[in-house]
């Protein structure tokens, strides 16, 4: 085999590698190619969250999101789980305890409400998704727990979303009680423009400013569908280092075996030669 | 390759087993003093390399599957518990994904290796045959583990592929839909339609593994074909398996996982599909249903046929073409790198097989239909006219004497001096 053909060969290996990028849904695509990267501390291979953000995150999610936006894959605990917003037991107990949770049924039979506690579900703020529905002019809400993974864009198309309510442009036909949103595939969405600038409040001196919510929120909404993407990163550098110098190893190794054998054959080629 | 056995029983056990039953002599005739030709290059790694993917995709499914729960309104629920409250069950499930993607990498550029090198020409026939019948078994695995998560785009790639044989309700009226619900266990796509894909996919990868013994069985009588396709002509051309390919094939695998690691540790999810983090709703199709990216040439080819029975006969026959690989082909060369002509037709083959790839992810209309038409009519020809056609007319450059021959003369002046320096 020539080496012109090795490397041709190694480029159908390489456009075989790029293919999948391009064959992921291109149409979803279209708009997630206009959105603006924003800088995350949590982009692979070694970032991590940041632990204030995400506590920030929270208090958005809980004051504003949570009001229509149910996360039911996530129980209070995980909030203070490591490689997450990390609170306090306490405050954690304490997080758990502001929800009423239904429980039961009690020994007469009956379900009644008491205070959450660590291991419950986050609270849904509806029933059901037909509650849902009634309570948001027919549209449901999506569930929120993995929907930086479910959107492509992840927390860019999150952010984007939040920042991209605008007063429609004067040809635009809005349907009756859609908002007029930028990011938004079609810019007509069921969901109003609510977070307001000042709206959460913030304890650790952050700015309360619109971008900022939208920022903190989107990164958690990052952590509530990967929470074990730390844990990823980091034994993903042991794996890779290890695998790295496994590769050296091998290649020597490998090279040892076959030197002899190759010695042989070039004392051929001599003596084939002269 | 058949070769005389050189398994001496070190111990009294061992001879008294070897005598009930040989396994110690198979694995040192075959696994370790195997006769393999000193010239294979390293697109010849992944066979080991494919072997490697088939046991870590059944050790990591075997564990998800003591997780995960076969039930309509759990699956998806279940899939994200071993993600989040599993030990280690995020590496298990990405490893497990990523995994399959993988594996389909590697079994392609098998493929195209053996279609380079004409491995499936006499006496490799059953050989390649096995390989293809592997590569459908794989399709089949893939495309039943993939609907397992039960997102949107499970949900509705279970539901397109299924309907395809309805189809046959265009053959005898009834008979289609009587199938299609047959396979499902109901009257759409739900609850039954799941257990039995989980079922069948716990199943399928031991028949793979079955059908990959007898490819190794198949491959091990006539031995390893080589990049010149010349018959082994005397032992001295060839060297025993260990080390020398143990150690080539271990350091190939390294290499592989380099990559597979990359893609599991940093961008788990950039083979999937956003939708399929979305729970099966049946009421709500995606505005675009795509499958894998290992499965998009197959659907650009269903989608190019206008008739949907036509459709879905043309995408059996895209891969049922390959069984009749070795007689479609006429030429008596197996080595395209002889063969001056076949070699550029070889090449746009490849270039077809990725740009139906590209047309698979996009809507099938204006341009992208007319180019989908235009490169399946090219794959097929390539089996059914280039193959027999160029075969009988093609002079293909003259074959070396002799592997050692090839090796040498082909190398002497280039070559030599780069070894002497890896030899200092």
């Amino acid at each position: 085999m020539t080496s012109h053909s090795c490397l041709k060969l190694f480029g159908v290996f390489l456009l075989a590698l790029a293919l999948p990028d391009r064959g992921i849904g291109d149409e979803e695509h279209s708009h997630a190619s206009e959105l603006q990267r924003q800088s995350w501390t949590f982009t692979p291979p070694f970032g991590t969250f940041d632990n204030a953000q995400l506590q920030r995150g929270y208090h958005v999610y809980r004051d504003v999101c949570a009001q229509c936006h149910s996360m039911r894959l996530l129980s209070y605990r995980n909030l203070g789980e490591p490689g997450g917003p990390e609170f306090s037991a306490k405050v954690v107990e304490t997080l758990a305890a502001q929800a009423q949770i239904t429980d039961g049924p009690d020994d007469k039979g009956q379900m009644f409400q008491r205070p959450g506690r660590p291991s419950d579900r986050f609270r849904s703020p509806f029933p059901n998704d037909q509650a849902a529905r009634a309570a948001n002019n027919g549209a449901l809400p999506p569930d929120l727990s993995v929907l930086a993974k479910a959107r492509s864009g992840g927390p860019d198309y999150i952010y984007a979303l939040l920042m991209g309510y605008r007063d429609p442009p004067p040809d635009f036909t809005l349907a009756p009680g859609m908002h007029y949103n930028e990011a938004f595939p079609g810019h007509q969405t069921a969901m109003p423009g609510l977070l307001r600038d000042g709206m959460v409040g913030y304890t650790d001196g952050t700015e309360k400013t619109l971008d900022n919510y939208a920022k903190d929120v989107s990164a958690f909404l990052m952590w509530t569908a990967e929470p074990k993407l730390e844990e990823r990163h980091k034994v993903g550098t042991r794996v890779m280092v290890f695998l790295l110098v496994f590769a050296v190893i091998m290649y020597l190794a490998k090279r040892a075996v076959w030197v002899p054998l190759h010695r042989r054959r070039d004392g051929a080629k001599q003596s084939s030669s002269s | 390759m058949a070769h005389p056995s050189t398994y001496r029983p070190a111990s009294g056990v061992a001879k008294w087993l070897d005598e009930r039953l040989p396994v110690a002599r198979v694995m040192h005739d075959q696994f370790m003093v195997y006769p393999t030709p000193r010239n294979l290059n390293y697109w010849w790694t992944f066979g080991g390399i494919l072997t490697f993917m088939l046991v870590a995709q059944i050790v990591t499914g075997v564990v998800l599957a003591m997780h995960y729960i076969p039930a309509e309104d759990r699956a998806f629920d279940s899939v994200e518990r071993i993600m989040r409250d599993v030990n280690w069950g995020w590496l298990l499930r990405y490893a497990h994904a990523v995994g399959a993607s993988m594996f389909f990498l590697a079994v392609y550029v098998h493929t195209f290796r053996g279609l380079y090198y004409g491995s499936y020409k006499a006496p490799r026939e059953v050989l390649w045959i096995l390989g293809v019948l592997i590569l459908l078994l794989m399709i089949a695995t893939a495309f039943m583990g993939y609907s397992l998560p039960w997102g949107q785009m499970s949900f509705w790639a279970v539901t397109v592929i299924t309907n395809l044989f309805s189809s046959l309700d265009a053959v005898i009226p009834g008979l289609g839909t009587t199938l299609v619900q047959w396979i499902w266990g109901g009257f759409s796509v739900g609850g039954p339609t799941l257990n039995r894909l989980y079922s069948l996919h716990y199943l399928f990868p031991f028949i793979i593994a079955g059908v990959v013994g007898l490819h190794i069985w198949a491959l091990h009588v006539p031995g390893n074909n080589n990049p010149t396709g010349i018959n082994v002509k005397s032992p001295a051309e060839t060297v025993p398996f260990h080390p020398y390919y143990s150690i080539k094939d271990g350091f190939a695998l390294v290499m592989f996982l380099l990559l597979f690691g990359a893609l599991l540790f940093y961008a788990p999810n950039l083979l999937g599909h956003a939708d399929n983090y979305i729970p099966a709703n049946p009421l709500q199709t995606p505005p675009h249903i795509v499958p894998e990216w290992y499965f998009l040439p197959f659907y650009a080819i269903l989608r190019a046929v206008p008739d949907k029975l036509l459709g879905v006969v043309t995408l059996l026959a895209s891969i049922g073409v390959l069984f009749f690989v070795p007689w479609l082909d006429t030429s008596k060369v197996r080595s395209t790198s002889y063969r001056p002509i076949y070699k550029w037709f070889f090449w746009a083959f490849v270039v077809t097989c990725i740009a139906l790839g590209y047309l698979g992810s996009q809507a099938p209309d204006g341009w992208y239909l007319f180019f989908g038409r235009v490169f399946t009519i090219y794959y097929f020809a390539f089996f059914l006219v280039v193959m027999p056609v160029l075969g009988k007319f093609e002079r293909p450059r003259r074959l070396p004497g002799s592997i050692t021959e090839a090796v040498l003369g082909h190398e002497a002046s280039a070559a030599k001096p780069r070894e002497r320096e890896a030899v200092a």
